[in-house]
């Protein structure tokens, strides 16, 4: 089972410039540690020690996943994720 | 109605039922009419509030340079506002925004400042703080995170939804300053606690996201987390044809911001058609279309309007 994940421009340093790979996993949390082995360096960008990086924003499907399951939600077959860097609107 | 003068006629804005996008006579969709404020758009609201209170602090004396970083909106309701109290306007506005934007602040008297369009409105967030510090007699009046802006949503906007749809399930809004979100959000917390406050993101072309490094980031202080039920990221795409929607079907000629959010309403409103479940879905109409004619998406297919807004602070 193998996840598209779109990488923002701010973290194609680690994807030779991808903006869309793929990786696998059960769960989020899973699909980047799977992420991180074949781009070595992108999950601590994207994680710290509490979790998600506070200027990260991670969608599933186009939904926050601080509101579903946050790393442990659960991924699928054809699901999209999308990783954003938290930017001002207004 | 009549009121005593346009800034008393902030607010109040109509709630119309949209029968032909409603799933259902059991799911029904329901659209806050926001550009029927006096400069067209929902941000009067903020703008009225955050003046008033400054006024009320003593924070501004007569003829004093007020200064916003702003993608356009409420740095028009400002200029509009400024304009009725006395004061001067500076708006710091990234490049990428439609020309309209610009057209009508220099028609209220606001000055812009440009900042580059890289970086979308951080960098205009960033350049009007280090203007705050040059200029200590300029008050920044600071949407992002100034609670007049939340307060005005819970003072009026949530209790003009309740009383009139009072079977209300949802309320979905865009995320922006999350001043609208927070305030309703907060509202229907304290007097109706199971209504669900969905955000709907806009999700930009790269160039918006074009930070240096991710300490960059920003996250209005006025979002709290807690308020929100869920938060979806719309993409130009799915914006432009739900905007074309609710023209087409509903006879609503809107912003692209308000196809991003009423994007977000219909996947709610499929979700309770699929559980069965009845809901009463209130959104809000941001703005009209009128500043977004230059950009051209109201018309050609919509890889056309997509390509358009690329690179653009759509909402």
């Amino acid at each position: 089972m193998s996840i598209e994940v779109r990488i923002p421009t701010i973290l194609r340093p680690y994807t030779s410039g991808e903006k869309l790979v793929t990786a696998e996993g059960p769960t989020l949390e899973a699909v980047i540690k799977n992420l991180d082995v074949n781009h070595p360096g992108i999950g601590e960008r994207v994680l710290d020690e509490n979790g998600l990086r506070r200027f990260i924003n991670i969608y599933v499907n186009d939904e926050d996943v601080r509101f579903l399951d946050g790393l442990a939600t659960t991924i699928a077959e054809n699901d999209s994720i999308t990783i954003l860097p938290a930017v001002a609107g207004g | 109605m009549r009121f005593d003068s346009l800034l008393d006629s902030v607010g109040h804005t109509p709630l119309v039922g949209l029968p032909r996008l409603s799933p259902s006579a059991d799911v029904r969709l329901w659209a806050k009419l926001e550009d029927r404020n006096p400069t067209g758009s929902v941000k009067d609201r903020a703008a009225l509030a955050m003046v008033i209170d400054a006024e009320r602090k003593g924070v501004l004396s007569p003829g004093v340079t007020l200064l916003e970083p702003t993608s356009g909106n409420t740095g028009i309701s400002l200029a509009m506002v400024a304009k009725q109290r006395g004061y001067q306007l500076v708006c710091v506005m990234p490049e990428n925004t439609s020309a309209e934007r610009a057209q009508l602040l220099a028609i209220w008297g606001a000055r812009v400042i440009y900042s580059p369009a890289a970086g979308g409105s951080n960098e205009a967030v960033r350049v009007a703080k280090e203007l705050a510090v040059k200029n200590p007699d300029w008050v920044m009046l600071y949407q992002y995170g100034n609670p007049a802006n939340a307060l005005a949503h819970y003072e009026n906007t949530g209790p003009e939804l309740l009383a009139d749809l009072p079977s209300i399930t949802h309320f979905v809004a865009g995320l922006g300053t999350t001043g609208t979100l927070m305030g309703v959000g907060r509202f229907f917390r304290e007097h109706k606690p199971g209504v669900a406050i969905v955000a709907a993101e806009p999700r930009y072309g790269e160039l918006v996201y074009g930070l240096r490094n991710l300490d960059e980031g920003f996250i209005p202080e006025l979002y709290d987390e807690t308020l929100l039920t869920t938060r979806f990221s719309v993409g130009p795409s799915d914006a432009v044809r739900r905007t074309r929607e609710l023209l087409e079907l509903e006879g609503i000629f809107a912003g692209v911001s308000t196809g991003a959010i009423l994007h977000a309403a219909l996947g709610i409103a499929a979700k309770a058609v699929a559980a069965g479940e009845s809901a009463d879905i209130a959104f809000i109409v941001c703005d009209g279309g009128w500043k977004y004619l230059s950009t051209g998406i109201y018309q050609g297919t919509l890889d056309q309007a997509e390509d358009a807004l690329d690179g653009q602070l759509w909402a």
